[in-house]
């Protein structure tokens, strides 16, 4: 389970990149590329190492006017679901 | 462009390898060092690969770790954006290179292995004091937090190592570990004999895998190759033949799939004479096999033409003499039945002795 204080981060062997050829963002891994939708590069961009979850959403509710809790659990979610496949750590 | 952009590059710097393992991808007739193209080709190479929509190189072999240049076309790599993969035998790398690679800016290694003991793996590998070298390589790769993929060729004489391989790679703190069996091209398909499974153990160790999966879900991904020779569908080939990847041999030729030298009327073009736009585009190999009209039934009329691709083209070249012929490994291929007999003749041979890949082999 993901606490709001956890700060994710794109662990060195995962690049976040753009596929200008495609017109996407990707997440580059080891024998695996994940295709980013919008959202999911928003959220990837502000796992700079330096802000937490609640810092993330925080920024995000801002972006997209809505409420921090209300995106907070979204992002959770997705981060939870990265964590499981080695793409961020926490 | 009336077909996708390929996403992947296996670039083979060289066929140069200190090891002998009779199991090799590469072909028979090696590429010596005088033919090696030079740096600033390679750096071209990759930026064409860049800007023709390729995320990923695979830096291989022979052993990517006998080019001096290395460093410097992983760090032009980087430059690129490109994501680097090495593909290592580890034996030729030491601490202070490894950090070079890494100031360069490498994004992952592979480190193949041949067994979990020495005296067994050194035999396969065919060079001594190999396993210890790869056991200290796979540490310090953990230590400076690069990720660790262990590669496992499985074969007759290792497939009894198959728990103690993925046992090995969380120790060492892999997080994902290849267990491929034996695909038979090049110097494999020249010692089948020596290295096929049987039946049962291709059974036995498909089940394996699925209790390994279970036992070691979110410590180390397990991605394995099957043993095709005992399989009902034919693996999508490299993704489908010019859809997804490029090889280019240490000499320049650019290859569809590593093995495809094997099919006598494919006509290579080479990276000395023209761009990887121009031949991924134009070139009559890629396009011999692509898309689904050049089929022959079974796969014509199959549901699952665009699934696997028909299969394996060198496959169905080797085994059935005809390179538009289903897979044999596909149980709908009029061949199917002739290959599992070679398979199951292969397997109750006597250990024959191996014949090592060597330039001179």
């Amino acid at each position: 389970m993901i606490a709001d204080t956890d700060i994710p981060r794109i662990p060195r062997g995962v690049r976040l990149s753009q596929d200008p050829v495609r017109n996407r963002w990707v997440l580059l891994a080891p024998e695996r590329i994940l295709e980013l939708d919008e959202i999911a590069q928003a959220v990837l961009i502000l796992c700079d190492g330096a802000r937490d979850v609640r810092g993330i959403s925080a920024e995000l509710a801002k972006t997209y006017r809505a409420e921090t809790s209300e995106i907070m659990a979204d992002v959770k979610e997705m981060l939870g679901d990265l964590a499981a496949k080695h793409f961020i750590v926490l | 462009m009336k077909f996708p952009a390929p996403i992947g590059l296996l670039a083979e710097l060289t066929h140069r390898c200190p090891l002998q393992c009779p199991y090799c991808s590469n072909p028979l007739a090696l590429d010596r060092k005088s033919g090696e193209l030079d740096t600033e080709t390679w750096k071209r190479v990759f930026s064409e690969a860049a800007a023709l929509g390729i995320l990923q190189v695979h830096l291989s072999g022979g052993e990517p770790t006998a080019r001096a240049d290395l460093a410097e076309i992983i760090a032009h790599c980087r430059q690129e954006n490109l994501y680097t993969n090495l593909i290592t035998s580890g034996v030729l790398l030491n601490e202070k290179g490894l950090r070079e690679l890494y100031d360069a800016g490498l994004d992952h290694v592979q480190l193949s292995f041949q067994d979990v003991e020495a005296a067994n793996a050194d035999r396969i590998g065919g060079y001594k004091g190999g396993h210890e070298k790869k056991l200290a390589l796979a540490a310090q790769v953990v230590a400076i937090r690069l990720p660790l993929t262990v590669n496992a060729v499985i074969h007759r004489q290792n497939i009894g190592s198959t728990e103690a391989f993925v046992e090995m790679a969380v120790k060492l703190g892999a997080k994902r570990i290849e267990i491929a069996h034996t695909q038979y091209y090049g110097w494999a398909l020249a010692n089948r004999n020596a290295l096929m499974p049987t039946h049962q153990q291709a059974l036995d160790s498909v089940q394996l895998l699925q209790t390994l999966r279970q036992r070691y879900g979110g410590i180390i991904v397990i991605d394995a190759v099957v043993p095709d020779y005992y399989a009902r569908f034919p693996k999508a080939c490299v993704g489908g033949w010019g859809r997804r990847v490029i090889n280019v041999s240490p000499g320049g030729k650019v290859l569809p799939c590593h093995a495809a030298e094997t099919i006598p009327r494919l006509i290579f073009d080479n990276v000395k004479d023209k761009s990887l736009e121009d031949i991924w585009l134009h070139s009559q190999a890629f396009n011999a096999y692509r898309g689904t009209a050049w089929m022959r039934e079974p796969c014509q009329s199959c549901e699952r033409k665009e699934i696997d691709w028909g299969g394996c083209r060198c496959q169905a070249m080797a085994l059935t003499g005809v390179a538009e012929n289903a897979d044999p490994a596909c149980s709908l291929s009029a061949f199917n039945s002739q290959m599992r007999a070679i398979a199951g003749e292969s397997a109750m041979t006597a250990d024959p002795d191996f014949r090592y890949r060597r330039f001179d082999g």
